[in-house]
């Protein structure tokens, strides 16, 4: 039984271990967020700051006034692009499953191979598919190209075969009609595989970066991982700020994370090929 | 089969492209289309004053790669990133999974921690990283307190790759890691007991059981890493400030694209052939991994 307790003991050595180097970065950037700039510039260790102060997030949101026009922006965006993606990859996803339309296994085919294709190669044509449409510096251009996801429609399309039959069945006969019975039937009782999709498809908007960079040249309308870039450049070194910015951005995803925690891990193994 | 145009299926397969529509529609405009305009503009020299013009120019940016030096600086930068860190995030990722699948206690708590960094964006991770990476900062002192050599990690170009693969292998790898612990979910606990009976100790139960059985899911954990680490760019981006530097140490191939196709004039079409060649690197080396794995099943 001494063997089993090495074991147990070299398990915990790791796992604590891994939870120290987790957290380290985390802590050091909350902590330096409370830090006055001269304990910043001094290069001292203490993860308790010695003069503590709220100054940092006061500054940032007082004197860079667009830090929330930054934070609606991506909120904004995130919120709508998420809940399109929710109707329509979940619509296209039940016409995969249920319904048989002529050319439907060459349009999932083609849902596959989207799946397969780096972005890089999409990225230049978007730009002038967006500049064409007068869509750059707007929020429509931000949302449009993102408002489907085909990892999306395939995860939907896989959950809506396996939906009993039986529960549309009796709807139909109750009345309802196709688009009835999807929305009051159907969709309420897709939740679990939509709260996965919920985060991912937010944590995707939230924090992407190349696509603001591309079709976002008006400080006005960048969103966060942006304005952050933008931040660090004019406040170099004032990491006392970058830090606070960091974690005001942050945050969010946090909350969002806590509440949707259950759904996180099976949507992982849901998207993980299963 | 007289029934194919009943008014039944006629009004189901309305409903299907009603339903198919908004997909259908952003399908069409920002990945098919897309994809055939970027095969022209590779074969068109592109310019974007006022509007956009073309001039064909056949086979010519896709040589031009060739004799590109810049270009083979990124790809080698980036290969090296890409073989050093899809191995580390994998197998960190499996002894993660492993370790939490024991059943100690707070195995909650330490997936909630793990977590973390997937949550957070790359952009703040990567300030964050440079924060600490700082001449005098968190890294360098820990460092020197246990007496190892310092390092200028932005600014030396020997070092500010390795600091890009530090940090994006510790933030990868708890990805990879809830994937694998899913999957070990469904290796049989009967193995597991019959190697005790035979007195197998917990290293080699990993070894020969836990590893193993989790081979399918390696090759797609595998897989995804290489998708994901030949793109590397907002690291880079931000850790350079978009330039690729110190001296093109950091330079990534989408990096170079980015600056080809919109910092540099002239020269889009050029980075929509190197876009393409990317794209074939990556299913090159995503088939060559199938070859050596020999695993079907998953993609």
């Amino acid at each position: 039984m001494k063997k089993r307790n090495i074991g147990r003991n070299i398990l915990y050595v790791i796992l604590v271990g891994y939870a120290i180097i987790t957290l380290i970065p985390f802590l050091w950037a909350l902590s330096s967020s409370f830090k006055t700039l001269e304990e910043i510039v001094s290069g001292s260790m203490n993860f308790i700051p010695k003069d503590f102060t709220f100054d940092n997030y006061k500054t940032i949101f007082v004197e860079q006034e667009l830090f929330p026009r930054w934070l609606f922006n991506s909120v904004f965006i995130a919120t709508v692009a998420t809940a399109l993606n929710l109707i329509f990859n979940s619509m296209a996803g039940y016409a995969l499953a249920r319904l048989s339309f002529p050319g439907k296994k060459a349009l999932f085919v083609t849902i596959l191979a989207v799946l397969m294709i780096p972005a890089q190669v999409t990225m230049i044509p978007n730009y002038l598919i967006l500049k064409e449409l007068g869509w750059l510096n707007s929020y429509q251009g931000m949302i449009a190209p993102s408002m489907i996801n085909a990892t999306f429609i395939f995860m939907m399309r896989q959950f809506f075969i396996n939906f009993p039959k039986e529960l549309e069945e009796a709807a139909s006969i109750d009345g309802l009609n196709r688009f009835g019975i999807f929305f009051k039937v159907v969709l309420p009782l897709a939740r679990p595989a939509l709260a996965a999709q919920t985060i991912f498809v937010f944590m995707g908007l939230w924090n992407d970066f190349m696509r603001p960079l591309i079709v976002l040249s008006d400080p006005n309308l960048f969103t966060l991982p942006l304005g952050l870039n933008t931040f660090k450049g004019q406040y170099i070194s004032y990491w006392n700020y970058i830090m606070a910015a960091s974690m005001v951005f942050t945050l969010p995803v946090l909350l969002i994370y806590a509440f949707f925690n259950k759904y996180f891990i099976k949507g992982i193994s849901f998207t993980g090929g299963k | 089969m007289k029934r194919k145009y009943s008014p039944a299926r006629l009004r189901e397969a309305g409903q299907g492209y009603l339903f198919m529509s908004p997909a259908l529609f952003v399908l069409l405009l920002f990945v098919v289309g897309p994809i055939l305009y970027a095969i022209f503009l590779s074969f068109n020299d592109v310019q974007l004053l006022g509007g956009t013009s073309y001039k064909f120019v056949a086979f010519e940016n896709f040589a031009k790669i060739l004799d590109d030096t810049r270009a083979k600086v990124a790809l080698w930068n980036t290969f090296k990133y890409v073989v050093i860190v899809v191995p580390c995030q994998t197998i960190l990722a499996l002894i993660l999974a492993a370790s939490l699948n024991a059943g100690l206690k707070g195995e909650k708590f330490f997936r909630i921690v793990y977590f973390l960094p997937t949550l957070t964006s790359s952009a703040v991770l990567t300030l964050i990283f440079m924060w600490m990476y700082n001449q005098n900062g968190l890294i360098n002192n820990l460092l020197s307190m246990i007496g190892l050599p310092t390092y200028n990690w932005m600014g030396d170009p020997e070092v500010a790759l390795n600091a890009i693969m530090i940090m994006n292998i510790w933030s990868t790898a708890p990805f990879f890691m809830v994937i694998y612990l899913a999957a070990l979910q469904d290796v049989p606990d009967s193995l597991y007991e019959a190697a005790e009976l035979d007195g197998a100790g917990p290293i080699k139960k990993f070894l020969y059981i836990t590893v193993p059985n989790l081979r399918p899911v390696t090759s797609f954990v595998v897989i995804m890493g290489i998708i994901g680490t030949f793109q590397l760019f907002d690291q880079s981006y931000i850790f350079s400030g978009g330039s690729g530097g110190p001296n093109n140490s950091t330079l990534t191939v989408v990096l170079l694209i980015y600056q080809y196709a919109f910092k540099n004039f002239g020269t889009m079409g050029y980075a929509a052939a190197l876009a393409f060649a990317l794209a074939l690197v990556i299913l090159v080396a995503t088939l060559i991994q199938r070859k050596f794995s020999k695993e079907e099943s998953l993609y």
